[in-house]
Parts: C-alpha cells; sequence; structure tokens
C-alpha cells in the first residue's frame, strides 16, 4: 500500500518496526505539501525546520521502546490554535504578523503525544466562513475538484487529508466547521460534546459553541488522534471536568440493536436528491450491520439557522473587540487618535465576513433590541436542545446527511450570505445543543464526495466513532484518493 | 427588519469599525437580508422558556485566589505593535 494511503495504526507500526523512520516519514508528507499545495493552498504556514528536530526526537523516543500510538506522527494544526514561536494568522489580516507566546492546550497535548507538526492548515477568516474564501490567504480547493470549495471553515485541513498531505489534522467546529468541510472533501471529522478539548489557545470565535476536533481519513485515526486533544483544563473555564473516555477499545463492538433516529426535519426539500440517495445507501449498510433505523421529528431544528445568527454574532463581537490595534495585531498607520486607532486598525485588519458578523452581534446586542433577539434567540436554542434530548429518549444515534448539497462552486455563494449561512442547516442544531457529531464519507455525487452526519447524545464520543468505524468496515469510501494525487 | 446606510454607520460606530464610504449600501443590504432571515424565530412562541447561555447550563468554576501566573510581560509585548518600558503605547488622549 502507498505511504499516504496508510492508516493511523499501520503507519505506527511502520515506526515502531523502523520500517521507517518519523524524520522519513515527516519528510515524505512535507515533499507532498510542497508538490500538491500550490494548487490547493490548503496550509499557510510550514513548520519544516522544528518538524524534523521533533521526528528526531520521536525517533530517539521510539528507539528506546518509550512510544505511543502517536509518537512520530505527522500532523497539521489549523491555523487558529496558538503556537509558540510560530505564526498564528486565524486566517486574517489582523493576525498576519502575530507570532503565539504559547502554545494551546490541544497542541500541547498532541505534541506531548508525539505527534509532529508540519504547519498550520489555511481557514475562514476567525473561522467565520462556510467555504473557506473568506480567508486572508486565498481560498482553499477542494482536491476532489479544483473549481469547488472544500468547505469551512476547516477547509484547509479538510482538504490537506483528502490529498494526503498528512495523516490528521486539528480542526474546530462552531456551526459545522469540522463536518461540512469533511463531508465536501470526503474524510471523517469529529466534533465532540461542548468543553471536551480546551479552548485555552484557541483564537474565539463563539465561545459557548466554540469547540475543536480531529480530521482524519477514517474513524479509528479520528478515534486516537481525538482521544490525545480531550481533557480536563484547568486554564479553559468551561473545560468539562471528567475523565478522558477511552475511544478506541469500543472500535470493534458489534452495532447489533443500535437504534438509530432519522429526522423527518433532515430529510427534506432542502436536501439533494442524490445526495439522499447515497445517505439511504449508507443507512442501510449500517442497517445491515444489525441497527434499527426509526423516523423521529426534531420540531424546532428549522429555527437553528436564525438563532445560530444571533447567538453566534453576538458572541463574536465581544471576543473580537480584543482586537484593537494596542496589544497585538495589525495597527494602521500613524493614528490621529485613539478612536481613529481603534477604528481604522480594525476596518483595515478585518475582512467582510467578519465585519457583518461583528456589526450583525453589535446590533442584536444594542440597546432596545436585547430582548428581541438575543433573548429571543437564546430561548429558541433552549427548545433545540429539548428536541435533541427527547428525541435520544428513544434512539441511541442520530443520522443525516451532514450538508444539503456536495462541494459548490468557488464564488456561488460569496455574494449572498444568506444561502452560504444555509449550507450549515444539519449541522449548526448540534452545536447550539453542544452535543458530538461527525461526518463519514459515503459516496460520491458526480465525483464529488457526499458525508453521513452521525449525532451522539452528550458525551457519546466512542459510540459514534463505533458506529463510523463499523460503516467502514463495510465500505471504502474513505480510502478514496481524489485524481491527480495518488502520486506516491 | 430593513437596515439603512444610517443605521450601518451607527453600528459600525458601536463596533469601532471603520468601513468604506462604497461598501455601507451593501452591507446594509445584507444585515437587512441576515435579518429578514433571523426573524423567522418569531415564528415560535417562546413565553416562559428559559434562555440557554450555554450548552452544558454551566456555572463559573471558582478557584482559589493564589498567584499561579509568572510575570511574561517581555514575551507577551513582543507582538505589540508599539511600547516603551513595558507599557503599550497609543495616541495622546489627554494634552
Amino acid at each position: 500500500m502507498t505511504m499516504y494511503n496508510k492508516s493511523l495504526k499501520q503507519l505506527s507500526t511502520s515506526l515502531q518496526n523502523k520500517d521507517i523512520s518519523s524524520v522519513e516519514l515527516s519528510q515524505y508528507f512535507l515533499e507532498r505539501i510542497k508538490q500538491y499545495d500550490g494548487e490547493l493552498n490548503s496550509v499557510i504556514t510550514l513548520n519544516e525546520e522544528a518538524a524534523l528536530l521533533a521526528a528526531a526526537q520521536a525517533d530517539k523516543a521510539i528507539q528506546a521502546g518509550g512510544a505511543g500510538p502517536l509518537t512520530g506522527i505527522p500532523l497539521l494544526h489549523k491555523d487558529i490554535f496558538c503556537t509558540e514561536g510560530l505564526r498564528t494568522s486565524c486566517g486574517s489580516k489582523m493576525l498576519d504578523n502575530f507570532i503565539a507566546p504559547y502554545n494551546a492546550t490541544a497542541v500541547d497535548k498532541l505534541s506531548q503525544a508525539g505527534t509532529i507538526m508540519l504547519g498550520k492548515t489555511n481557514m475562514d477568516e476567525f473561522a467565520m466562513g462556510s467555504s473557506n474564501e473568506t480567508s486572508f490567504y486565498g481560498a482553499v480547493k477542494n482536491p476532489w475538484g479544483l473549481q469547488t470549495v472544500p468547505g469551512g471553515s476547516s477547509g484547509g485541513s479538510a482538504a490537506a487529508i483528502a490529498a494526503r498531505l498528512a495523516p490528521l489534522a486539528s480542526g474546530t467546529d462552531t456551526g459545522g466547521s469540522i463536518r461540512q468541510p469533511a463531508a465536501f472533501c470526503g474524510i471523517t471529522g469529529i466534533k465532540p460534546t461542548y468543553g471536551s478539548v480546551s479552548r485555552y489557545g484557541m483564537i474565539a470565535f463563539a465561545s459557548s459553541l466554540d469547540q475543536a476536533g480531529a480530521m482524519a481519513k477514517s474513524a479509528e485515526d479520528a478515534a486516537y488522534m481525538l482521544q490525545a486533544m480531550s481533557g480536563f483544563d484547568e486554564k479553559d473555564s468551561t473545560s468539562v471536568n471528567r475523565p478522558v473516555a477511552d475511544l478506541v477499545s469500543g472500535l470493534a463492538d458489534s452495532i447489533k440493536g443500535l437504534k438509530i433516529g432519522l429526522p423527518k426535519e433532515f430529510f427534506s426539500a432542502e436536501l439533494d436528491d442524490a445526495v439522499r440517495l447515497k445517505v439511504d445507501e449508507a443507512i442501510d449498510a449500517i442497517k445491515s450491520a444489525g441497527a434499527e433505523v426509526k423516523e423521529i421529528s426534531l420540531p424546532n431544528i428549522n429555527l437553528s439557522v436564525p438563532a445560530y445568527y444571533v447567538v453566534a454574532p453576538a458572541e463574536c463581537s465581544a471576543n473580537l473587540s480584543r482586537f484593537d490595534g494596542v496589544r497585538f495585531g495589525h495597527r494602521c498607520d500613524s493614528p490621529k487618535d485613539l478612536e481613529d486607532l481603534y477604528t481604522r486598525s480594525r476596518g483595515e485588519g478585518f475582512g467582510e465576513e467578519v465585519k457583518r458578523r461583528v456589526m450583525m452581534g453589535a446590533y442584536v446586542l444594542s440597546a432596545g433590541y436585547y430582548d428581541a433577539y438575543y433573548k429571543k434567540a437564546q430561548q429558541v436554542r433552549r427548545l433545540i436542545q429539548q428536541d435533541f434530548v427527547n428525541a435520544f429518549k428513544e434512539v441511541d444515534i442520530i443520522a443525516s446527511a451532514t450538508a444539503p448539497s456536495t462541494a459548490f462552486t468557488v464564488g456561488d455563494k460569496a455574494g449572498d450570505p444568506v444561502s452560504m449561512y444555509l449550507s450549515d442547516i444539519f449541522t449548526i442544531g448540534v452545536n447550539l445543543a453542544g452535543l458530538p457529531g461527525m461526518s463519514v464519507p459515503c459516496g460520491f455525487v458526480n465525483e464529488m464526495p457526499v458525508g453521513l452526519q452521525l449525532i451522539g447524545n452528550y458525551y457519546e464520543e466512542s459510540r459514534l466513532l463505533n458506529v463510523a468505524h463499523q460503516y467502514q468496515q463495510l465500505t471504502d469510501w474513505h480510502t478514496r484518493v481524489p485524481t491527480g494525487f495518488e502520486q506516491e | 427588519m430593513s437596515i439603512q446606510t444610517e443605521d450601518v454607520l451607527k453600528i459600525a460606530h458601536l463596533a469601532r469599525l471603520g468601513l468604506e464610504q462604497d461598501r455601507l449600501a451593501g452591507y446594509a443590504s445584507d444585515l437587512s437580508n441576515i435579518m429578514g432571515m433571523v426573524e423567522q424565530m418569531n415564528q415560535t412562541d417562546t413565553t416562559g422558556i428559559e434562555p440557554m447561555a450555554h450548552p452544558l447550563d454551566q456555572v463559573q468554576r471558582l478557584r482559589s485566589d493564589r498567584v499561579t501566573e509568572t510575570d511574561q510581560r517581555q514575551v507577551l509585548q513582543q507582538n505589540a505593535p508599539n511600547t516603551e518600558d513595558g507599557l503599550f503605547l497609543v495616541p495622546r488622549v489627554i494634552d
């Protein structure tokens, strides 16, 4: 088998058996990035020198017999995670010159597990976007069709995994930003329960929704990565204080008798017929492994996009007020007074979509509008959460399409924010409720990948990964490599 | 909800956000469309529903009041656009 398509377990075995060193493996993927990323634009900053030093350290650890499953495995981090001594841009001109003074906890944990950071991936500016077109560093292309978007906001990570530029990549998901690009790029991505992975050092967009997760070829690979990233962190005030679940040992469990709920609202007019067909086939495959299927209802789910576009911009406008041209980030030239310093630094540093959301947030929080919008959205948020709570009294997991269509063409929705926002209609409710969700490749429509979304109850990541892994034992969609990227 | 360019200017001032003059009408139209979508929420009666601020309904965790961080001013100020004697410099506020 080609090196780039090997599973994490296979790579780890090759490393432990000394068939290949971590330095060689890191060089191999760095070469792939250099060969292929010119057209994809999935990586903003390479970390070549430091990566090779870390790989040499990993090789020593392997030599000494102290290696874990992730020791010496190369990975990419979304450029939203602070990485000490390395530019952390968040896809924005505002932070183009920002060298993070410390590591995000997720970065530290993955590095303690022995992974080698090859670089930082492209993303929608401040994670605000569903197509990766809002990045200051230019759009990312989908390796399955270079004229189409990779999805967003973790579009760089998704495109890089799809093109096999690294075995693993981190992502963050505020309204679908791991799952939707995973679906568009034909890879596996999981967003765990809110609070599972520390938000410390992860540049904040909407703090009650932001959650980091893992992106990889398969559920098994993602399970190893997510387990290493997760865990309580004193430095994140909303980190959940409970032991890290074992996400790996249950992967092989049987799913016989598992109850899957299909929300009728997600199999509606918005869903493309051809995509629906692929999702139906995937559900049939899971049924063939012994699962039972039941139609359920999430009666308020159609209000998730409206509620989200109040809650998320409100939190974004508060979080992004820290970018004021004083302590870090872009500062305008020769400000005439303090007001001018603030307004011009922010006006020059932020792109269009970020400005729209900051304004939306400022508007819904402004005097006289708070009850009509912000409080109302928080009430709707509770209704949506209650819908999920009720559904999970009847079923073990919920399944649907991850996105209503396959990847759209670059530029297609860039001029119409509302139509862009609606590409997340199946993913946003999960963030409002704080539940774990994932996307698994389940076929192709016109040679573009389709994603199956699986949603679990709180803290049931291991069950989600179990179902996804069992599905991937029956299918090979997750092993497909886009044309043009197969050369070893 | 229709948002006019005057509203855009007011909101931009609240957010201390400089906007290009030729984009004001575009923002007004975008924000009007987004607000139109947001107002679908009004279809649902939420009387008596407790607002949900946080997915896990957590309360803020407290910690003991002791010094845990060391002084890292120099490191943290390396990203600052302009400093002097450990202070962040801004344009003169008081003459």
